[in-house]
């Protein structure tokens, strides 16, 4: 099998080779890590010790600078004293990833420090509720409204010319003045979701409506449509396969925006845990938490896109991809 | 007559004002029935911001009812502007266009029409399109699902009822435009180069198809196209346009005698009529002096000896 045949412009995999770079796209960056992991040489700036020897201030397992362990280890020689020992380490802020896999299962098994405190499961089931809440509501106003600026010329523009400068404005810009307004719980938080993706949800869903064919529209009036029904029979039907793509673009942005969102007000949720364990420096836990949002909204991406493909059969063309 | 598609004949072919009898009485008679469409003085101006661009002037013609009209002219004369004044899809600058003796104002069921690029609903089954038209005015879901099924086995899709358009070939897809324009009962059919984008031999099967339907109800027709074969195989007569500004060169009456089949494309009547048709649309002394001659000179690429002819 020749190499060029991997490289034709533009050409469809065979399923075989789509399945293989799927994968791969998935375990190379995973092979890169565990390479800087797990071979000794790689990278590995920093020392654990293992044998404090004769240094004062060294205990085990301490993670030291490369080069003040080696000048230790020439000041203990010189002074004929016990040497320390220790083997090649990353920093503390890069845990292998075993640790990480090991840190996904643990998370959820250990119970919260704090009597109060919430355990990782519930943690995660608080953020998904502000995702929900927040492009439900977003999702709403937006999508009616981006379909009739992109059916009516008048009423786009009435809105977009405001809509293109507000999103530009960073949403967690409006922290303040969201606990300001709705209190220091979920409130605000969800109110920046809704302000990260509202916006551009506008823009994008208008866009989508205009891309509809007119001769359609034309074809509808000439059979006795009125202009009020267009819309019904005609504008909508026409461009909901599309207007679900984007809502499932639109979608991963909101994700984006939950982090920030979070820490508005007093933290909560994913953000919550990972800010703890951050400060107790269990890095493996941050890992898996950052992972779990990685999977969570790819695993969603992936049921939407597996319901679109039935829901719209009748697009068999786009669907091919 | 045996020979009449050798060229050198042509000199002695009859006039295509020449009507044998039985063409006469037919246009005779289709004359004293009502007329259906006038259009009388219409202009169509284009208001651009580099200036105006007269799209149609002074266009006047009528059409009688189950009359097959086709409007030929090369490209700029505005048959398809005038073709979506008649749908109500496009405004007019002055004049009059009068359907029933009532001006047009706007799209209406009375009108249906068929596009060149299909525009079938792509997310409604081929049943689905068909009924689109009644469901619009009101029509129960089921009368008007009995109505589709009629209407698609006149046009012979009733086994692909449930298929989606993507399914279907682009002669399929137009048979279902036109089962879809005409299970409204509109009182015109106005058609846009509708086999334009077809293949050959599916655009002749097409062709005869449409008669076939024409020959069958009470419709009539105005037909665009810039194909002169097709215009003459099917219309009773044809309206002629110039380019730049679209005027009315001559309405002709075809010669041909009705019912139509392919073995008339050689008859002396047809040949007539198209070298009047190509006399109008291309005149010899614009040919010379508008389009760029072909180079005769070309340069030799190959093996001065290795010819093919």
């Amino acid at each position: 099998m020749s190499m060029s045949s991997w490289f034709t412009v533009r050409q469809e995999l065979t399923p075989d080779r789509r399945k293989i770079i799927g994968w791969a796209s998935f375990l190379l960056p995973l092979l890169i890590w565990c390479v800087v992991s797990y071979v000794p040489f790689i990278w590995h700036p920093m020392v654990a010790i293992q044998q404090p020897g004769d240094v004062d201030y060294f205990q085990v397992g301490m993670l030291i600078d490369k080069a003040t362990f080696k000048e230790e280890l020439a000041n203990m020689q010189a002074q004929d004293k016990v040497s320390p020992e220790g083997k090649p380490a990353n920093p503390i802020y890069l845990p292998a990833p075993h640790e990480v896999a090991k840190a996904f299962y643990t998370a959820f098994t250990t119970p919260p420090v704090q009597k109060d405190g919430l355990w990782l499961h519930q943690s995660l089931w608080k953020s998904i509720q502000v995702i929900f809440w927040g492009f439900v509501i977003s999702s709403l106003i937006g999508v009616p409204l981006g379909v009739l600026c992109g059916t009516y010329s008048a009423l786009s523009r009435l809105n977009e010319p405001f809509i293109e400068f507000f999103r530009y404005l960073p949403a967690p810009a409006f922290g303040a003045l969201a606990v300001a307004i709705l209190g220091i719980y979920d409130g605000p938080k969800i109110a920046i979701i809704v302000i990260g993706t509202f916006f551009q949800q506008v823009l994008i869903i208008a866009n989508t409506t205009r891309k509809l064919d007119y001769s359609l529209l034309e074809a509808a009036m000439t059979l006795g449509t009125n202009k009020f029904k267009l819309l019904q029979h005609v504008v909508i039907p026409g461009i909901l396969p599309e207007l679900y793509r984007d809502q499932r673009i639109l979608l991963g942005w909101a994700w984006t925006y939950l982090i920030v969102a979070e820490l508005i007000g007093t933290t909560s949720g994913i953000t919550w845990f990972i800010t703890q364990q951050a400060r107790y420096q269990h890095f493996d836990n941050v890992y898996a938490a950052i992972f779990m949002i990685g999977f969570i909204g790819l695993g969603t991406d992936l049921l939407l896109a597996l319901l679109g493909k039935r829901l719209f059969a009748w697009d068999k063309p786009a669907n091919k991809e | 007559m045996q020979n009449m598609n050798k060229p050198e004949k042509n000199l002695l072919l009859p006039s295509y004002l020449e009507q044998s009898d039985a063409v006469k009485q037919r246009f005779d008679k289709l004359k004293q029935r009502n007329v259906i469409l006038e259009v009388k003085g219409l202009d169509k101006v284009y208001k651009t911001t580099k200036g105006e661009t007269v799209a149609l002037k002074n266009v006047s013609f009528q059409t009688h009812k189950r009359e097959f009209v086709c409007v030929i002219g090369p490209s700029g004369c505005g048959k398809s502007t005038l073709i979506r004044v008649l749908a109500g899809l496009e405004s007019y600058t002055s004049g009059e266009v009068l359907l029933d003796g009532k001006p047009i104002t706007g799209p209406g069921r009375d009108r249906g029409m068929v596009f060149q690029g299909y525009t079938l609903f792509p997310w409604r089954t081929v049943k689905q399109n068909v009924m689109f038209g009644l469901e619009m005015n009101n029509i129960g879901t089921n009368e008007a699902g009995r109505e589709a099924d009629l209407w698609l086995e006149l046009v012979g899709l009733e086994k692909f009822s449930n298929a989606y358009p993507h399914e279907l070939s682009g002669g399929m897809k137009q048979r279902v435009a036109i089962a879809r324009a005409l299970v409204n009962q509109p009182r015109i059919l106005l058609m846009d180069e509708p086999f334009g984008a077809l293949d050959a031999q599916s655009r002749c099967k097409m062709q005869t198809h449409l008669l076939e339907i024409w020959r069958n109800i009470d419709i009539t027709i105005v037909f665009i196209t810039h194909d002169l074969d097709e215009a003459i195989f099917l219309a009773d007569r044809i309206l002629v346009l110039k380019a730049h500004p679209g005027e009315v060169l001559e309405l002709i009456e075809v010669p041909v005698p009705r019912p139509r089949n392919t073995s008339q494309f050689t008859s002396p009547e047809f040949i007539a009529t198209k070298a009047r048709l190509d006399a109008l649309i291309h005149p010899q002394d614009e040919k010379e002096n508008t389009e760029t001659p072909i180079q005769q000179r070309m340069i030799r690429f190959v093996n001065v000896q290795d010819n093919v002819e």
